[in-house]
């Protein structure tokens, strides 16, 4: 269907659905490029609504570079939200992109972000709205390449079935491989066979269908084969060795959106270490951006935009280098220009106190957000996010003292080795921060505990442990529940089924994709949320396909057993996971590893490339092996 | 810290087919962005959030687009009226074009006290019987009452009509011209006297041309 075509039918389509303005493109900072002059055109797509995915970072880097190259277009695409489906479905119109309102199944590429797992439905639902073959295998040679990024992707099997090509790790530089390489495989007039094999051959894509997944009697995973010469074992992760200038020229959306800020990633990457984060085990090496680097990227972006809040986006914001200087710089540059800043992920320490209270100013304090995880220093070792319980209580006197009413604490449940006693002292623990907030403030002083369930993550020290049972979490929050209420408390708790269903997906395998299948055929889309998310639903999916949900979540994987997500390589290597679980098992810590490497497997692993980039590029300490000492070789770790 | 002195000044813009589908409260936040990206020196609320100070004419209604919409913005330094519109124009966003800035006594009362009436041209798709139109139109302006239910509440379209004329009675594009009123809680709909006639406001595009003041009168 024409562009002409699809803007006359929307004519009659968007008086009729809610917020149509996220339907119609136009925004200030939109790039429409000559769709006749280029060779690889490219749809961006965030599989969920407009409103979300216009607050994604990744889309906004990814949609800048690649309309910065000659003959290469980028437009974006969402999830429709359910009117505008039924909308689309019954005026038989494809989903489109909303820079040209090309449908999408006219594109070269089409790029999915998995961000989280509960896109995974939404995802083929829009390959099945813009007309695409859901399966890879049966797409033909006239249809999109279907490529897929994200923390999600790390465990790329459950989605296998329906991506052409994972890309593992940081999109910078290899989105730009991908369409060259598409742009040659056209030239050619290749098979599309061809095109998979050749995108095998660039680090930090892995083409699924080039390997075969094998499975012992007892159901586990046994190994992955690969099929074709082309096909590496294992497929490394991609990184930049130093982050590009951050992207200033943002698109405007005319309707409010999740976040209306200009998100700056001022590091990449955190040297915590704690076990439950997937993104800090999967986002090494650190890589920080300088406060001139930033402070020029704010300025350019407010001048570009006219947007007046600015995010300040990293792991753990405490953690850069000159985050003092950043902040004094930020605030006295732009204090007088009514422009609020957000610095989240701050640790607890009175020096956060400091850089809020420097950031706002005269402004609203609404809340104070901090995030000990757990409420017993045990729990906290265990997880190594330790902390002296007295450090937290004496944070939280400085915070009301300095006129924040609301704490904001932020616990999780279902920890490796939790028991109720750990639950209980969540409770306890923020009834003593409440009880310094009534010294310090009298009654209007609040504490709003935000109380997540623990998922364990591929390419963690918690990747093998068992999750909570829904029942085992739901006692848990039922004594929260209990414990925690009273005039100036607040709880918020996550659903047990959303929790075990973020589960299932995580740490699956590649049967998982017919249970995904399954599960949109029966309607599953929205999942990640609440009104449409449809627990009995995945569990007849399950059902139907003969899986055992309860085998990928409620298990305690032996250390020894393969592991679907064994073959990418996220440059931490499995050994130094295992190790890091024992150490949990006995309540060990690791320090910071910008103050000492625990060899990670980073710096080897991207030896080459951190010669070729040598500085103060990463955060890695200098370490050197005795052996290579005199060597002019880049410090290694000791193997 | 706060200039006491301010200029005030009112803007005429067109509402365009780009973003006829932007709400009120979203052109207001578009309007304040471009303001920021026109580097004016604007006056602020006092208070933990402040706001800059714009005033934003009557809401059109989503999905219409306008020739004649207006806004009033507050500055803490005086600035040429046509400097400050070459820089509104430079910072606007596509489907929002800036037609004049002129500089209004701090004294004036407010655009919403003042706006009284608005006319539309309303472009009618598909096939349509002109008599039956001619007849229809006729019917609501001999009306004494239309009551008419609007989100659950009763009302009486027919004061809130002020004129309404067939302007074009092409058989593939039937225009309607209409005057309601558009005064602070009573205010005619366009959408409103289609449904009066029996035409499904989807399939018609309203365009907002001029707004009335109560002294133009």
């Amino acid at each position: 269907m024409a562009p002409v075509e699809i803007t006359r039918e929307l004519e009659k389509i968007l008086p009729t659905v809610r917020k149509p303005g996220r339907y119609t493109g136009g925004e200030l900072n939109q790039i429409v490029k000559d769709w006749e002059h280029c060779d690889v055109r490219v749809a961006l797509a965030f599989p969920d609504i407009y409103d979300l995915g216009m607050s994604n970072l990744g889309v906004m880097i990814l949609y800048d570079i690649v309309n910065k190259q000659d003959r290469m277009l980028a437009e974006r695409v969402f999830s429709p939200w359910p009117d505008m489906e039924a909308a689309l479905r019954a005026h038989e119109l494809p989903l489109y992109t909303l820079e040209t309102m090309r449908p999408l199944h006219d594109f070269d590429v089409v790029g999915l972000s998995l961000a989280y797992e509960s896109l995974y439905t939404n995802a083929i639902n829009l390959l099945d709205l813009g007309g695409i073959p859901l399966i890879a295998a049966e797409r033909q040679d006239g249809d999109p390449l279907i490529i897929a990024g994200g923390h999600a992707a790390l465990n790329p099997e459950p989605m296998a079935a329906f991506i052409d090509a994972f890309v593992l790790g940081e999109g910078e530089e290899v989105i730009i491989e991908i369409a060259e390489c598409v742009r040659n495989w056209k030239e050619q007039g290749a098979p599309r066979d061809a095109l998979l094999e050749s995108l095998a051959g660039i680090w930090g894509v892995y083409v699924p269908s080039l390997y075969e997944a094998h499975y012992a009697a007892d159901g586990t995973f046994s190994q992955l084969a690969a099929l074709s010469e082309k096909a590496r074992l294992p497929v490394l992760k991609r990184i930049v060795a130093k982050l590009p200038a951050p992207i200033s020229n943002f698109i405007v959306p005319y309707i409010e959106t999740a976040h209306n800020r200009i998100p700056i990633e001022i590091t990449r990457g955190c040297t915590r270490g704690c076990r439950f984060c997937q993104a800090g085990m999967v986002t090494r090496p650190v890589r920080e951006r300088s406060v001139e680097e930033i402070v020029s990227a704010i300025e350019a972006a407010m001048q570009k935009t006219g947007l007046d809040e600015v995010g300040l986006l990293s792991l753990s914001s405490s953690d850069h280098d000159e985050i003092v200087p950043l902040v004094k710089t930020v605030s006295e540059r732009f204090r007088d220009k009514n422009i609020r800043i957000s610095l989240p992920s701050l640790r607890i320490e009175s020096v956060s106190v400091d850089l809020m209270d420097e950031l706002h100013g005269n402004s609203s304090r609404s809340g104070f957000t901090l995030a000990p995880e757990a409420a017993t220093e045990r729990m906290r070792e265990i997880i190594n996010k330790p902390m002296p319980t007295g450090q937290l209580l004496e944070t939280a006197r400085e915070i009301y003292s300095r006129g924040w009413h609301t704490i904001k604490l932020y616990f999780m449940i279902g920890h490796p080795e939790e028991t109720l006693e750990d639950v209980r002292a969540i409770a306890e623990l923020c009834k003593s921060v409440l009880s310094i907030g009534r010294e310090v403030l009298g009654g209007r002083a609040r504490v709003h505990a935000g109380v997540g369930t623990f998922i364990p993550k591929p390419h963690t020290p918690f990747q093998w442990v068992s999750c909570d049972t829904r029942e085992q979490i739901q006692a848990k929050q039922a004594l929260l529940r209990k414990e925690l209420n009273g005039k100036g408390l607040k709880l918020n708790l996550s659903s047990p089924e959303e929790t075990r269903f973020e589960a299932w997906l995580a740490r699956g395998d590649r049967r998982m994709s017919a249970v995904i299948l399954e599960a949109w055929k029966r309607g599953a889309k929205f999942d990640a949320w609440r009104e449409y998310f449809n627990y009995d639903l995945w569990i007849e999916a399950f059902q139907h396909v003969g899986l055992d949900p309860a085998f990928y979540t409620h298990r305690e994987r032996p250390i020894d057993e393969p592991l679907p997500w064994d073959h990418i390589d996220v440059a931490v290597k499995k050994e130094y996971l295992t190790g890091d679980y024992l150490w949990s098992k006995r309540g060990q810590t690791r320090i910071d590893c910008r103050e000492r490497c625990y060899a990670c497997g980073i710096l080897p692993k991207y030896a080459e490339l951190r010669r070729r980039h040598p500085g103060e590029t990463w955060e890695c300490p200098e370490v050197r092996s005795p052996a290579r000492q005199k060597s002019d070789l880049i410090p290694l770790v000791p193997a | 810290m706060t200039n006491p002195e301010r200029y005030r000044y009112r803007i005429q813009f067109e509402k365009r087919d780009e973003i006829r589908f932007i709400g009120h409260l979203d052109l207001q936040r578009t309007w304040e962005r471009t303001l920021r990206r026109a580097s004016l020196p604007l006056c602020h609320s006092q208070g933990f959030n402040p706001r800059p100070k714009i005033n934003l004419g009557r809401a059109l209604p989503l999905g219409q687009t306008s020739e004649c919409e207006l806004i009033e913005i507050w500055l803490e330094q005086e600035i040429e009226p046509d400097e400050l519109l070459q820089r509104l124009k430079a910072a606007a966003p596509p489907g929002l074009m800036v037609v004049s800035a002129n500089q209004v006594p701090l004294s004036e009362a407010s655009l919403q006290s003042r706006i009284s009436s608005a006319s539309y041209l309303v472009t009618l798709d598909g096939e349509l019987d002109r008599d039956h139109l001619q007849s229809s139109v006729e019917r609501l302006l001999q009306s004494e009452t239309l009551p008419r239910v609007r989100r659950k509440k009763e009302y009486d379209l027919r004061p809130l009509i002020e004129s309404i004329s067939i302007a074009s009675s092409s058989p593939e594009a039937a225009k309607l011209l209409m005057q309601l009123a558009a005064r602070e809680g009573a205010s005619g709909r366009p959408e409103e006297v289609l449904l009066e006639i029996g035409l499904e406001p989807a399939h018609a595009r309203t365009h907002r041309i001029k707004l009335f003041f109560e002294d133009d009168l």
